[in-house]
This record gives C-alpha cells, structure tokens and sequence, in this order.
C-alpha cells in the first residue's frame, strides 16, 4: 500500500546552471505582463479626485466597504462550510446517491453568479409565480423574506461559488488517504474529531485556495450585486464610471479592491504559514468509505440533493422552463450556433493560453522560492479581484497607446498608412482574459504542486535531469489532475466572463454571455434563459470529462 | 509541453505568433470597404434595426453595425481616436450623447435635412447629435388600487400618501440620472434635492429593471413606479389586460420627462458622406413610423405617427427643455441622489 503523509521538509534547493535565471526570468516576464493593467488602475491614484473622494466619503464610502466586507464574510463562510462538508461526506461515507453526487456537486460551477440571480428572483420575488401563489393560499399579507439583500446575494453566490471549496476539497482529502485519518484513530479519536484535528488541518491549503477564489469573485463580481441592489465597492465602481463619467475617479476606487485583493491572497498565504504540505509518494491509498444506513444516510443524502436542487436543478428547470417559452414564440438569436462556436473557442485558447502561464509562475516559484518570484505569483493573480470592465479599460489604454504607435512606426517604414492591429483583435481580449483567470489556474495548479514532495526534485536532478526535463517527466504527469481542474476552471470562467468580452472583443465577435447581457439588460429574462442555458450545457461538458477523467486515473 | 531550451521549438512559435498577428491585421483591417457605413450602436436589438435594412435596400449602402453598452462603445472609440472603423455612433440616453460630443468623439453633422426632421430640443445645440427616438419616463399605477385623480407630478410622489407605496429603480440607472438632470436644470439643485429627499422619506422599493417595476405594480408589491413608457407597450401588446397604466405626470407644470435615443456621426469618420445619408434617413418619416411601430417608442420626427397600443394613452405634453441638460447636469444629478440617499 502507498503511504501519503505531510510532513515538514526543507525546501527544494535552487537548480544549478542557467536554468536558475531562466524561470524567474520568465515569471517575472509573466508577472510584468499580467500587471499592467494593475499598473494602468494603481497610477490613477496618482491624481486624486480629492472632491469626489469626499462626496463618497460623506455618502456612501463606509457602507460600501462595510457591505464589501459582509459580503465576503458570508461568501467566505458559506462556500467553506458547503464545500468542506460536501466533500467530507462524499470522500469518507457510502450513502445513496453518493456515485451521482460526487460529480453532480461540481455542475453549478457552470452557472454564472448573475444567471442564478436572475433566475432565483425570477422565480421568489414579490411578483413571481411562488409568492403570488402563497398570497392566493394565504391571503395579500403573505411575504417570503426578501431576496434583494445581503442574505440573497451571500446565498447566490455561496450556492455557485462554492464548487471551488469543493473540488480542491474532494481532491485534498482523497490525496491524503487513510493514512493520517487511521493514525488518529488509532490514538483514540472519535471520526469526527479525527477529521477536524487531522483531516482539515492538512487539507487547509486547499480550503483556503478554493475559499479565496469565492471570495475574490463576490469582490469582482458586478451583474449579481446589481441586479439585487446590493451595493459594494464594485458596483460604487460602475456607478461613479457610468454615472459621474469619471474613469479615473472609478479607477481609483478600484485601486482599493487591488488593495482588498492583495490582503485576500496575503491572508490565504498566511494561512498556509510556515508549514509546507506535500505528499510523499503519488498517491495515497483512499480510505475505504464508512456505510451510512438509516438516518444517517438519509441525512447524508438530503443535504447533498438539496445544495444540488437548489444550486443547479432550481435555476438550470427555470432556465429550460423559460427557453422552451422563447423557442416557441420564436423569440431566440439566428446566430446560436455562431455564438456557442465562438464562445467555445475564445474559451478553449483562453484556458489554454492561461494554464501555460501558471505553470511558469508556479514552477518557478518552486525551482527559485525567492522573493522575486513569490512576488510575482502575488501580484500576477490581483487581476481576478477586479470587475471585468476595470481590467478591460486597464488593457485598452496600453494596448491602443502600444497600437498607435507601431501604426505610426510601421507607416513611416512602409511609407503606407497601417490601421490598429491589436485594439479590437483577440490579443486584448485574450491577454484580458489572462489577467483576470490567472490567478484560478494558479491557485490549482500551485497548490497540486505544492503538494509533490521536493525530494522527487532532487531525485530527478540527481539522475541529471534539468529543471525543463523534470518538468516534463516528473511534476507534469503527477500535476495532470491540477492542471486539468485548472483549464477546465479557466474555461468555463472565460465562457461566464461578460464585461470585458463586451468591451474589448474584436469587430462583429458575438459570444453568448453577450447575448444573456443584451437581454437581461432589458430585462426580457425569457430571451436571455436560451443563451443562458448554453453557457450551462457548454461548460458541463468539459467539467463532465474532467471528472469522468479524473475518476478513471483513480488509485 | 514546450521546453524553453529547445530553440527549434521557439522559432516555430515565434512563427506561429507572427502568422496570428497577421492574420488579425486582416481580420481588423476588413472593416472600411468603398463606402460601407460602420455603425457602433447601443440600442438594443442592435443589428436587426428593421430602419436600417431599409436603408440598405433603398440606396444599396452596406451599413455593419457593431453592438455594444454606451460606455464600452464609447471608451473604444476613444481608443481608436483617428483609426476608428466607426462613421455613426447610435446610442441611448441623451447624457451619454452629450458625453460623446463634448469628448470629441463626434462631428458637426451639417444637413439642413436632419435639422428639418427633428425638432430644435431633440438635437445637440451644437449640432454633432440627434434623436432617432423619444421615450417618455412616468408615472405608472395599478389601475385596480390608484384612480388617475391622485396622480399629478413626479414632485407629489413625495406626499406621505405614499409611504410604502412607490417602486423606482436605483440611481444608478442613467434614465433616473438623466431625469434629475433635466429636474435640476428646471429648478435648481436645492429644490430637486428636497423632491428626492421626500421620495426617500416614502421608503420606495428599489427594482432593477423596468419591467419588474411593471410586474411589480401589477402584483400589489407597489401601488406607483416611474419607467419608461415603452416597457408598459411592450407587455401590453401581449397581454392587454395588464392592469397597469401610464399618467402623464406635470401636464399643468413642465411637462413630461423625455430622454433620447440618438445618433451622430464620429469626428473621424471615414465614409463621412453616407454616414450622413444614412443619419439623413433615419430621422426621415418613413424611417422614424419604422422606429415607432417596432418598440413602442415615440418617433422623434412628428410626421411619423405612435404606435396604436399606445396611442391610447393620448397626446401628452412634453417637457421641451432641451435634452442636452441630461448630459450637463449629469454628474450634480448622480452626487445629489447620494447626498439625499436615494440609493
């Protein structure tokens, strides 16, 4: 039987030779690349709009920030608890269901925060279809607590948010097997207090990856917090952008949640504290599955189909339910089939694109644990904590200012006017894309790095193998599992991804989450259930494969 | 897996990136064929303007139209500065028109014919803007709850009659921004501010969406909302007993709010010619009965007839400020909708 065990060990020493400077030469390339558009938002702090400041200061600063907070409290708190016990329970107990829900948890993934929105108010506010009937049964007074709050959005984004929690989860508590949970039994533990003195401890870099990742969606996210009213400082963002026509003032504003952001993933390193987590040999032998009979399984099994009916089989029938009305009234997009196949194809280079970079970042880090490059890294996964608008407008300045002036060179070496090769071309939005999903493919793929021992470094390199060659033999194939949670993440994140689509997209490029935007912006919730239920269907594909893909590579 | 010491395989991906790029300069070049006018719009249904195939079909001018939000088109426009693809930039809401022009991102457009077709409060005052269409924002009731008597003026909606009774969307929202605007440049800050105060004394229930606002009178959420009229058309058209109704609010005082949606032509554009032509056309009656008959908004031309699902709603008087003040008095409206709490 393998053994799996985290222990403390010292750090893989640096290579030797060149390959030394060549990876942190290419984070650090990788990380100035990314940071621009950090860069482009930070420098608006530059002038402060000293006026507006105070105006937000006597208005509404402290509420945003306070509502920010308890936003992310709640995401925080909710995606770790749902998560954690999802994944407990489907990893360590045999209860009906358990074949289906393993995978199952993971689909609401594929649901973008503002598609559950809209289709949860749909369905429960005042005037949908539940509470008219409860006021027909029950007489006008009848109310359901109001959706339009911090516990509406909390429970939104918690339900599709919380397979991050869950899937590093699952992957964590399988890798560590029996072993350490058997040994605390031995000692005289009860399971329970096994998995909370043993089992999450050891699992708490995954927890904390996956809750970070939540956390940093609530904060960049802007379609939910709008569409219920729920005012944070990213919809302060949009309002002063749109409202006040000040780009550098919303800019500003956004500095401060880079400057959220940056302490998000500070706490979540710090976290991990000086302790490092690996696993020693490939893979630990699973712990057989305790059988739950009776009330305990029954338990089991309701608290696995309700998070899936509410985060997944509620929103996915309301959507199906709408589309089919759409459909029949004709009321549905010509260019479906163009919308899926360039949506599909964005996502796929996106993903791709993305996961090649976080390999350099993560494994420079671990070849050279420098400043330098844990820096690097840091700064490098900022992006995902900013509205998508934000970033776009953090690319399309440089990108244009880069633009016009290689016209310009390029017409004085030609002597023939060039027109704009990049802005509008899918190197933006591309390049967009990267800085705001690097850090999710980071956060998988780092933390299955960190989880293969060093001393399988230094037995590759004591074999002579290089620092490209152990690459390839030694930590691609054990990290296969990462780094296909990590592109099918990016992928589906690219397809859910709406506001810097909009802006930096190239000529006539339509995606679906455009088309859910043009809808939903008008409110015909109908029309945009068709597009909606694409973006559904087309990112359960991928995560469908992975996990079909990953459970056959088990043990 | 690339091995970044492999140097065969870099020269191929150098190549590879070389190809991509150009083969994007293609794609991004393939905008300005002879005489095709390209449309940035941020109406909805861009590209399926059933006006602008008329066009095309009358004059045998290809027009590519190019969808996208009101602030998104208008930061890629200022990216693109002289290189911009863009002839005609159609958009909604009056403030953001202003925005435009005053950035100088439009060009006086110059055609006595437009001018003729629209009148003079509809039109930028420096001449670089126009309305296509007019939309009316006012003041809806239940019809089983509210009789039109009690209605009179956006002001009144602070009376405490209705505490708990009103729903709005936020002030975020640029027709509420727009609708101050105009407000404040009426009567002044002060007094608007104490109309906005009075409203929030109310405890009004903020929904985004104008539809939901409809549905939500209509459900006995609210008894009043403020929307934009051609919301209430559109359902209506389906369901003609939809018990909610539109009150032409300030008939006896200023009149009713309207905002825009309109058009101008791009300081750089490069088919400057048809670009006009086809603005010319629009605003025309033919064009502009098109408008009106396809979303239920008014025509900004007043040849061209309403819509009969909501000609029944009567001729209203309109506010004839000029709508330029939605753009001016944006920003004050956007900072004094936060001094007064109106979230």
């Amino acid at each position: 039987m393998l053994s799996a065990a985290a222990d403390r060990v010292v750090r893989p020493r640096p290579a030797a030779g060149r390959l030394t400077r060549v990876w942190p030469a290419a984070a650090l390339l990788v990380a100035a690349i990314v940071a621009v558009p950090n860069v482009v938002v930070l420098s608006s702090l530059a002038t402060p709009n000293v006026e507006l400041w105070l105006h937000l200061w006597r208005t509404q600063l402290v509420e945003l920030a306070l509502n920010t907070l308890a936003l992310l409290a709640g995401v925080g708190a909710g995606t770790l608890v749902v998560g954690t016990v999802l994944a407990w329970l489907v990893v360590n107990y045999h209860f009906p269901g358990r074949g289906i829900f393993e995978w199952a948890l993971i689909l609401p993934l594929a649901i973008p925060a503002y598609v559950i929105g809209f289709t949860f108010l749909g369905i429960f506010e005042f005037s949908g279809p539940l509470q008219t009937a409860l006021r027909r049964w029950l007489g006008a007074g009848a109310r359901l607590p109001e959706l339009r709050s911090w516990g509406g959005v909390t429970l939104m984004m918690t339900l599709v948010f919380y397979p991050y929690v869950y899937l590093l989860a699952r992957a964590a508590f399988r890798a560590q097997g029996s072993a350490a949970l058997e040994t605390a039994r031995s000692l005289g533990r009860s399971r329970l207090r096994a998995f909370l003195e043993v089992t999450l401890p050891l699992a708490r870099p995954s927890l904390a990856a996956g809750v970070a990742l939540a956390m940093m969606e609530a904060l960049g996210d802007f379609g939910t917090v709008a569409t219920f009213g729920y005012r944070t400082l990213t919809e302060g963002i949009y309002r002063v952008w749109y409202g006040m026509f000040d780009r550098v003032a919303a800019a500003q504003l956004a500095s401060v949640l880079l400057l959220c952001a940056g302490a998000l993933l500070a706490l979540e390193r710090g976290s991990r504290g000086q302790q490092r987590f690996t696993q020693r040999e490939r893979r630990g032998a699973e712990a057989a599955p305790v059988v739950l009979r009776g009330a305990r399984a029954a338990a089991a099994t309701v608290t696995c189909a309700a998070v899936l009916a509410l985060a997944f089989l509620l929103p996915v029938g309301q959507l199906a339910l709408w589309s089919a009305r759409a459909w029949a009234e004709g009321r549905v997009a010509r260019d479906l089939g163009a919308l899926l196949a360039n949506t599909l194809g964005l996502a796929a280079v996106a993903a791709v694109l993305t996961c090649l970079l976080a390999v350099v970042l993560a494994y420079a880090g671990r070849l050279h644990p420098s400043r330098a490059t844990r820096w690097s890294a840091r700064f490098a996964s900022l992006g995902y904590a900013l509205p998508g608008a934000v970033i776009a407008v953090g690319v399309l300045i440089p990108l244009s200012a880069l633009d016009h002036w290689m016209g310009a060179t390029l017409a004085r070496l030609t002597g023939r006017p060039v027109g704009l090769l990049l802005t509008g071309s899918a190197v933006g939005l591309l390049f967009a894309y990267a800085v705001r999903f690097l850090a999710v493919s980071l956060q998988s793929v780092d933390a299955s790095l960190t989880r293969i021992a060093p001393s399988l470094d230094d037995a590759a390199r004591s074999l002579g193998a290089g620092a490209g060659r152990t690459l390839r033999r030694v930590h691609l194939p054990l990290l296969r599992g990462g780094l296909a949670v990590a592109t099918v993440l990016v992928f589906v994140e690219t397809m859910k991804e709406m506001p810097a689509t909009l802006l930096l997209r190239p000529f006539g490029l339509n995606t679906l989450a455009m088309e859910v935007w043009e809808r939903t912006n008008e409110a015909l919730w109908q029309e945009a259930a068709v597009p909606a239920l694409a973006i559904v269907l087309a990112g359960l594909v991928p995560v469908i494969v992975v996990i079909r893909w990953s459970s056959a590579t088990r043990g | 897996m690339r091995n970044p010491t492999s140097k065969q395989q870099t020269g191929w991906a150098a190549a590879g990136a070389l190809a991509l790029l150009l083969a994007l300069s293609m794609v991004t070049g393939a905008g300005a064929q002879s005489g095709e006018v390209v449309v940035y719009s941020a109406r909805s249904q861009y590209g399926q303007e059933p006006a602008i195939d008329a066009f095309t079909r009358k004059t045998g001018i290809q027009v590519k139209s190019f969808g996208g939000n009101t602030s998104e088109l208008f930061d890629r426009l200022k990216a693109e500065r002289d290189k911009t693809p863009a002839d005609v930039l159609i958009t909604v809401d009056a403030g953001n028109l202003w925005n435009a022009g005053r950035a100088g991102l439009l060009a006086r457009m110059d055609s006595p014919q437009i001018a003729a077709n629209v009148p003079a409060n509809l039109r930028d005052p420096e001449g670089r803007w126009t309305a296509l269409t007019v939309r009316a924002r006012t003041i809806m009731y239940n019809t089983s709850k509210v009789k039109p008597e009690e209605l009179s003026t956006y002001e009144a909606l602070g009376d405490p009659k209705w505490k708990d009774r009103i729903c709005l969307r936020t002030s975020a929202y640029v027709y509420n921004q727009s609708f101050l605007a105009t407000m404040i440049k009426r009567s002044g800050e002060p007094r608007v501010e104490q109309v906005v105060r009075s409203w929030v004394a109310n405890n009004p229930t903020l929904i985004n969406g104008d539809t939901k606002i409809l549905e939500a009178i209509a459900a006995g959420q609210c008894d009043v909302g403020l929307t934009n009229t051609y919301y209430l058309g559109r359902i209506l058209a389906k369901d003609p007993a939809f018990p909610v109704a539109a009150f032409w609010a300030n008939q006896q005082t200023t009149g009713t709010h309207i905002n825009i949606s309109g058009a101008g032509i791009t300081a750089n554009a490069r088919n400057r010619a048809n670009a006009v032509k086809l603005l010319e056309y629009l605003t025309s009656p033919e064009a502009q009965q098109s408008f009106a008959d396809s979303n239920f908004e008014y025509p900004a031309n007043p040849q061209a007839s309403v819509n009969p699902v909501i000609a029944r709603w009567g001729k209203f008087k309109q506010d004839d400020i000029n709508v330029a003040a939605a753009g001016e008095f944006q920003a004050a409206a956007t900072k004094l909708a936060d001094r007064a709490g109106y979230k």
